[in-house]
């Protein structure tokens, strides 16, 4: 028994075909979304992969939240499913209101491609129970536009309830408040974050390290156990 | 108010004493009169827009066609071209099935003009014909030259050149795995911004360039056309920079990167399900190239209809929309009954695709306008039968006092104090300092197949998830080794990166090249030129390795100034498991590091010599291209059989900036000994090609240097892995953190 896992491809998408490899590796059952689709196919778990939908010339994200396929997503992402939104996806899901917040450009003003360390904050998310409650990895970061921002209020409100659920360790890249890389919705089924679980999930490729595997398989088991 | 009739054919005809402007479009007289000679009367507007573009230097060669030559003349026996020279880019057979497609070309003017738009589409256009051949594009690489470091237009320059590529290259969803980043003087003016890429095939989806089947439709599909880069292939690529004209801004293109994503995606669906007969990208010369080539490569003529074209801009007149450099646009030959579905997956994709016209049984290539007939050539006349120049070429006079300033002969480090200066002193000088500022701008990692990117010696990809076939790139060149003497020059970058390839572990297979030089009106830039072509040629030749395709770009020169002859050679090659690749950093500690080649007292044209002593003479290292052979031989079988664990190659800077970089990277220091027979000097600074220092695990020492004793490649033992140093014994000792600071801050200081 497995778990089919969906990732939508909208215009400019990039790493559609690496988090469809990455969900493989894990085990779990790829599904090809298009934008365009006005059902999720009965998938147990959406991501949302990176890239630069639309080519991002408005603000990140802001005219992919408005593809037909967003509509049941919203819909279902309220209701419980499992939702991981990567570097694009994450800014579509802030778009989106799923998550609050949202990204503004590096604060250095460059795009940046690096081996990022990061602190798991919150491992009991659906995408984060394979990992270690403090457990330090490292997975690429690459982005233009990374630096999360929210008001004040918001920020406190995150860090009391434990949904910031990865911070930068050693370098802040982006300039994003408090470290912030990942957070998640209060329920903790949609999780976003900046840098790119799905390059890191097989020794050689990349950084040569795995530490981005446990977010799928994470949520194969949640899945699977339910 | 009176409206000029329509330039028709009929209308030129009836009226042969119109004056056209023929020389505000780059032609020469006797190329006018030639065209005229060829039509037979004189050409109409839209006829000469198509000539002047396709017969400018940048599309017609018509300075170097008589030098390529030799590529072909020469070109070694090899299984593994499917696809030579002529088409958008060259095809290699990697096996199992798979061809791979590859190209470098330059973006050397645009650049200049205007960094971030130039070298953006400098990546668009390398794309484009990489699509063309019909693969999927899984890898870019960029060989850049700037001038000076410290000089304040490059500040200008390099960051937008910089921008440009990652803004383009990362949106495409293309990992950036290698290329290079030099700083000259002599290239202040004109920066060399190469750009190269590798597409990714089964040998049955290999695409040509050809229209042929009465009958059949041509399809235009992606961006609409707009004003952007009308003569930018005649105006800018063609003339010498002056001074003294106006602004070119308006000559350089736009590239829309998200564009040119859909692109690829709408292309490659369409291959997949096998509705293409021919295609060509638009990239110089726009509409003009796509379809003269297009036609005079096919069987039959075309008819196009150009009032069809999408356009950006209602108010562009024929000649321009034919002579039009608007990016992310591509021209498809389809049957008439798979025009539909063809039609139908470009819209999936948003992309607007209209068909402009058809393949006809005739052999003319006519486009209409306005229901009149504006063209009517015979499309090889425009593609293939440009003016051929025999340049007068002549070795400058400078060139004995040059080679006769002796680099050997500079003073040396009197004292071990003064030897550990200069190493720090190179390390950290700009072309030797580390490149991090740059590369992190580029996206690594998209498509996860990325083994390997810079600051490795060649950047690696996966091509196939089951059996680990993978293929490597690495681009090489150095101008200031061509200046000294370009047949050797175009050898040793050709050496460089056959070495690079072959360090990794991969097997070299084949090359491309991009040509930088100065203006061939000049004939000791000819006599470079010449020589250069005539040393690659030669030496792709013994190495086995042919030339499949690539790129010319002159008139790299401003007033008198030219550029150092620069050719940039890139080698492709195939490694059947890329978990056996070799990395440059330092694995383990305790490993022992042994020097495989020969060292001779050889600095000319040396980055020592350059860093130290700001000098430029002598000669150039020795090439021995059957030793480069049997040391990428070597480095292959010992990758292959796990002798060794990390390995790199030796070229500027020589060896000690070799291990420096390995040691930086794998965070493991080493301790050196001087070996019998060389003053610590030249060890660490001769810049003798055909050189690597590998890693071997001490389980393997005694078979690797069996391996080496029985073939014949001098092997020595030369220090060990060790420690938080690179220490050379009698010597001196830098830390790591020194070396690091040094080594990193230099590049960001003068640029950040």
């Amino acid at each position: 028994m497995t778990a089919r896992i969906g990732v939508v491809t909208f215009p400019g998408s990039l790493d559609d075909r690496d988090t469809r490899r990455a969900i493989r590796i894990a085990g779990a059952e790829p599904v090809a979304l298009w934008h365009k689709d006005k059902d999720l196919k009965q998938v147990d778990a959406v991501v949302l992969c990176g890239g630069f939908s639309y080519g991002d010339y408005l603000r990140a994200g802001a005219i992919a939240r408005f593809s037909p396929v967003m509509e049941p997503l919203i819909e279902q992402a309220k209701a419980g499913l499992p939702v991981l939104g990567i570097c694009n996806g994450f800014q579509i899901l802030t778009e989106a209101h799923l998550l609050p917040g949202g990204m503004l450009g590096n604060d250095h003003l460059h795009f940046i491609c690096r081996d990022q360390k990061l602190r798991v904050e919150n491992a009991e998310t659906a995408w984060t129970g394979d990992y270690r409650q403090g457990q330090e990895i490292s997975i690429p970061l690459k982005n233009m536009d990374g630096r999360y921002v929210a008001d004040a209020r918001t920020v406190d409100a995150l860090e009391a309830e434990g949904r910031v659920v990865f911070r930068y360790l050693d370098v802040n890249p982006n300039g994003s408040l408090n470290d912030i890389a990942g957070i998640t919705n209060e329920a903790g089924n949609v999780v976003g974050l900046m840098p790119h679980p799905e390059h890191a999930v097989e020794p050689l490729i990349g950084t040569g390290r795995t530490d981005g595997l446990p977010f799928f398989t994470s949520i194969l088991k949640k899945l699977v156990n339910a | 108010m009176s409206r000029t009739p329509l330039d028709t054919v009929e209308h030129a005809a009836a009226t042969p004493d119109v004056e056209l402007p023929w020389a505000e479009l780059g032609l020469k007289k006797d190329e006018y009169e030639r065209v005229v000679e060829i039509l037979g009367r004189r050409p109409t507007g839209a006829e000469l827009a198509m000539y002047s573009v396709m017969w400018s230097e940048h599309c017609s060669y018509k300075s170097s066609k008589v030098h390529l030559r030799q590529f072909g003349e020469k070109a070694p026996e090899s299984d593994a071209l499917l696809v030579g020279i002529g088409e958008n880019a060259g095809v290699v057979d990697v096996g199992q099935g798979y061809a791979v497609t590859f190209k470098v070309e330059s973006h050397n003017h645009p650049s200049y003009v205007e960094p971030y738009q130039g070298a953006a589409t400098g990546v668009g256009g390398i794309v484009r014909d990489i699509i063309a051949m019909g693969a999927r594009p899984v890898a870019v690489v960029d060989p850049l030259r700037f001038g000076a470091a410290d000089h304040p237009d490059t500040k200008r320059v390099l960051p937008g050149v910089v921008a440009g590529i990652g803004g383009y290259g990362n949106c495409l969803g293309l990992p950036n795995i290698g290329g290079e980043v030099v700083f000259d003087a002599c290239y202040q003016g004109n920066p060399l911004v190469n750009a190269g890429a590798i597409g990714v095939m089964r040998h049955e989806d290999i695409h040509l360039a050809k229209a042929s089947g009465a009958g059949n439709k041509v399809i235009l599909y992606g961006a609409r056309t707009g004003g952007d880069g009308i003569g930018g292939a005649s105006i800018l690529a063609s003339e010498t920079f002056d001074d003294a004209k106006p602004s070119k801004r308006p000559a350089v293109q736009v590239g829309d990167p998200f564009q040119e994503k859909l692109l690829i995606e709408c292309t490659l669906e369409a291959f997949a399900e096998k509705l293409v007969v021919g295609i060509q990208d638009l990239g110089a010369a726009g509409l003009s190239c796509a379809t003269s080539e297009l036609a005079s490569n096919g069987s039959g003529g075309m008819r196009v209809t150009l009032d069809d074209v999408p356009l950006r801009d209602s108010t562009l007149s024929p000649e321009e929309i034919l002579m039009s450099e608007s990016q992310e646009r591509m021209c498809a030959v389809v049957e008439p009954a798979k025009v539909d579905r063809f039609l139908e997956i470009c819209e999936k994709w948003d992309v607007i695709a209209t068909v402009i016209g058809e393949v006809t049984d005739g052999d003319r290539l006519e486009i209409f306008w306005h229901g009149g007939k504006i063209v009517d050539v015979d499309p090889r006349t425009v593609a293939h039968d440009g003016p051929v120049y025999e340049r007068p070429y002549a070795r400058p006079d400078w060139q004995d006092a040059l080679q006769a300033d002796d680099a050997n002969k500079l003073p040396r480090p009197a004292s071990a104090a003064e030897l550990k200066a200069q190493v720090l002193k190179l390390v950290g000088s700009p072309n030797q300092a580390s490149k991090k500022w740059i590369t992190s701008q580029y996206d690594h990692f998209v498509q996860g197949n990325t083994v390997l990117a810079q600051p490795e010696d060649s950047g690696m990809i996966r091509v196939d998830e089951e059996s680990g076939l993978g293929v490597a790139i690495a681009t090489d060149g150095n101008g200031r080794y061509a200046k000294l003497d370009p047949y050797t020059g175009a050898q040793l970058a050709l050496a460089e990166a056959y070495r690079n390839v072959a360090t990794t572990g991969a097997k070299p297979l084949a090359v491309s090249d991009c040509l930088n030089f100065g203006s061939p009106e000049d004939p000791a830039v000819m006599w470079q030129f010449a020589e250069a072509v005539r040393g690659l040629a030669d030496g792709c030749l013994q190495l086995g390795t042919p030339v499949t395709g690539g790129n010319v770009s002159l008139y790299n020169q401003t007033g008198e100034a030219a550029i150092h002859p620069t050719p940039v050679v890139a080698v492709l090659g195939v490694i059947d498991d890329v978990a056996r690749r070799t990395p440059v950093a330092f694995q383990e500690e305790g490993q022992l590091l042994y020097l495989l080649g020969d060292t001779r007292e050889e600095f000319g044209g040396s980055a020592w010599s350059q860093v130290v002593h700001d000098h430029l003479g002598g000669l150039p290292p020795a090439v021995d291209l059957e030793r480069e052979r049997l040391l990428a031989e070597i480095l292959i079988s010992a990758s292959r059989d796990g002798m060794i664990d990390s390995a790199h190659d030796l070229s500027d800077g020589g060896l000690v900036q070799a291990v420096v970089e390995s040691a930086l990277l794998g965070g493991k220091g080493a301790r050196l000994v001087v070996p019998d027979g060389l003053d610590a000097f030249t060890f660490l600074f001769s810049e003798s090609a055909g050189r690597a220092v590998v890693a071997v695990p001490r389980s393997e020492e005694l078979r690797f240097t069996d391996m080496c004793g029985a073939r014949g490649l001098p092997a020595t033992r030369v220090g060990v892995v060790d420690g938080a140093a690179v220490e050379v014994q009698g010597e001196f000792a830098l830390t790591l953190d020194e070396l690091r600071e040094t080594h990193e801050n230099t590049i960001p200081a003068l640029l950040a």
